[in-house]
């Protein structure tokens, strides 16, 4: 008893040490990823917002414009806007039901065997380069669209729509599912022994109960498609029009940047950051009204 | 369950012999020759017994020893566990349960408490409606009555009648457990199994429990698996006590607390070993 305690007040001397660098360490990694954040997002409107402060830009002609001619010094952006919304709600529309009813499956109907097998693979997908998916869009998809709907050319609203509902599959999949999984068993047996059929348990049981992580495998795959840009490049035709109808061409706003920041410069080069700042709050609006429905739900 | 013994078990027919014939009571739920093995491994060895209508049956043992197990074949909750094989006769209302296809309609006449508590994350009122629902019941007023009445069957209705509509979870265990029983009891079931129903909750929620379960009694078939002696001797009409899958003994409960047959049931009883 009577040498111990000096020892150990040693030992504790050097965790206090320990633990105030690793604290330090810490905070200085928090500070680079906070800073790095906001100087990107600093600079994107900064530069963004010269054309209108600087150069005297209309910021609603820029929204509502449906010309864009960046050698007239023509910048609207409206069929940009209108094809993101489109392809995005397109996407979610087709991937989150079928994303949903395959984790559902892999959880819950599917045997262990398949599950084990199918599970791990799908995870792999998620992996997967988006410009692969982009190639095999445009490989497989666009000649497919071209000859059963006859058009002139498959690049298309529909062919965005399908690439980027097969590229938050994997997403949404795989999280939903790790969250079904995580119900606790106790509910299915409390449903089923209440002589509730399996799939009235797990829709009336299983599913609410995994709510909250339901939703953020939505959020995780809208953002997945919502930014994408490498795939969409390559089946959207980028067409500078408003699409009317699936079978359009079409150019949503990150395929507008990358496409022209190449070889952009002066006020063309700041509208295409203003064209970012449009996206980024883009995202902003989707991920809040997400997070809405989801609080709410949570209720 | 596509073996040799299922097809067996097809031809004979759903009648059975009575154990013993020295009782006018009516037995609702017959075990014959009932076997079961997870797998490999058997789990149950030939256990036959006759639980009586209106009567409290406790089954008790060590940890282990398969009461689980058999109450669990009553309302074929096995049936999730995919390496599950059975063998013998469960016979509820004059009809062979192994043999029908109708699980559903066997769960609603059977119903059951877990040891733990395991409500829905809703509402009371939708817990409690949760079963008649799932049987196509929409009116209101009758899900109300239903609802109203369930909690009252479970004494718990004064506690809860002012926040029907807030979360189930937000109660102490003790009340969950109550929901639980006031959730199967919404189903009309003519027998209810209870695993270790108690064994989560205080002393005070205990008692409430188990005075719920005396009342309940004259409405229900209640078979309910203990590890508190105390606790079948007070509540139980019957006792059956299990040791590695098998019945060894199973009489009425005075009986077998008092002078059992089998020097391993005194054993337990007595708590020299389990
Ligand atoms: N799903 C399962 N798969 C394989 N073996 C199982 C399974 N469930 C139970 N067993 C085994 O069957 C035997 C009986 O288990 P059971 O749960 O019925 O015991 P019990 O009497 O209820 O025990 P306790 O008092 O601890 O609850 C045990 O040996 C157990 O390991
Ligand atoms: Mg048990």
């Amino acid at each position: 008893m009577s040498a111990l305690p000096e020892k150990m007040g040693n030992a504790n001397k050097k965790k206090y040490i320990l633990e105030g660098l690793s604290s330090k360490l810490f905070q200085f990694c928090a500070l680079i990823s906070v800073i790095s954040l906001l100087l990107i997002v600093g600079f994107v409107f900064y530069k963004g917002s010269l054309p209108f402060v600087v150069d005297g830009y209309s910021f609603i002609d820029f929204l509502t414009g449906v010309d864009w001619v960046p050698s007239e010094e023509k910048f609207g952006i409206l069929p940009m806007i209108v094809a993101s919304v489109y392809a995005t709600i397109g996407a979610l529309i087709i991937g989150v039901p079928v994303g949903l009813f395959t984790a559902i499956f892999l959880a819950e109907i599917a045997p262990k065997r398949v599950a084990k097998f199918i599970s791990p693979a799908v995870q792999l997908l998620a992996g997967i380069p988006s410009v692969l998916y982009g190639v095999f869009g445009l490989a497989i998809i666009v000649p497919f669209l071209q000859n059963v709907l006859n058009l002139p050319r498959g690049q298309s609203l529909l062919a965005v729509i399908l690439v980027l509902a097969i590229m938050m599959l994997p997403t949404i999949v795989t999280v939903a599912e790790t969250a079904i999984r995580a119900v606790p068993k106790t509910y299915r047996e409390g449903s089923l022994a209440l002589g509730a059929s399996q799939i009235e348990t797990i829709f009336k049981v299983v599913v609410p109960a995994a709510k909250s992580g339901v939703m953020a495998a939505i959020v995780l795959g809208v953002g997945r498609a919502i930014g994408e840009t490498m795939a969409v490049i390559l089946v959207a035709g980028n067409s500078l029009i408003i699409p009317t109808s699936l079978t359009d061409s079409l150019r949503p706003l990150t395929t507008n940047i990358a496409l022209e920041m190449g070889y952009a410069f002066g006020s063309h080069q700041n509208m295409l950051f203003a064209t970012g700042i449009v996206l980024f709050s883009f995202i902003l609006i989707l991920n809040f009204v997400l997070a809405k429905i989801s609080a709410k739900g949570e209720k | 369950m596509n073996s040799i013994e299922t097809k067996l078990n097809k031809a004979r027919t759903g009648k059975i012999t009575p154990i013993k014939q020295d009782s006018e009571e009516k037995a609702i739920i017959s075990v014959r020759d009932l076997n079961l093995f997870y797998g490999e491994k058997q789990a149950l060895f030939s256990v036959s017994m006759d639980i009586q209508e209106k009567e409290v049956t406790a089954l008790i043992g060590p940890s282990g020893c398969g009461k689980s197990t058999f109450l669990r074949t009553l309302n074929r909750m096995n049936d999730l566990i995919d390496s599950v094989q059975i063998n013998g006769d469960i016979v509820i209302d004059n009809e062979n349960i192994y043999q029908t296809n109708d699980v559903i309609k066997l769960r609603t006449k059977v119903g059951m408490v877990f040891q733990k508590a395991n409500l829905f994350p809703m509402s009371i009122y939708d817990n409690v409606a949760y079963g008649p629902r799932m049987q196509g019941l929409k009116n209101k007023k009758e899900l109300d009555k239903i609802v109203e009445e369930s909690l009252r069957g479970a004494a718990i209705w004064d506690e809860v009648k002012d926040r029907l509509k807030t979360s189930a979870l937000g109660l102490s265990g003790g009340q969950q457990q109550r929901i639980c029983i006031a959730r199967a009891i919404a189903m009309k079931p003519e027998i209810i199994l209870m695993d270790e129903p108690t064994s989560a909750l205080d002393p005070i929620s205990t008692l409430k429990v188990e005075e719920l379960i005396e009342k309940m009694k004259k409405d229900f078939t209640i078979v309910i698996v203990t590890h508190n002696m105390q606790q079948a001797a007070r509540i139980s009409d019957k006792t059956a006590f299990f040791l590695n899958g098998e019945v060894i003994e199973y009489e009425q409960t005075d009986k077998i607390f008092s002078m059992p047959n089998d020097q391993r049931t005194e054993d337990y009883i007595t708590g020299r070993f389990g």
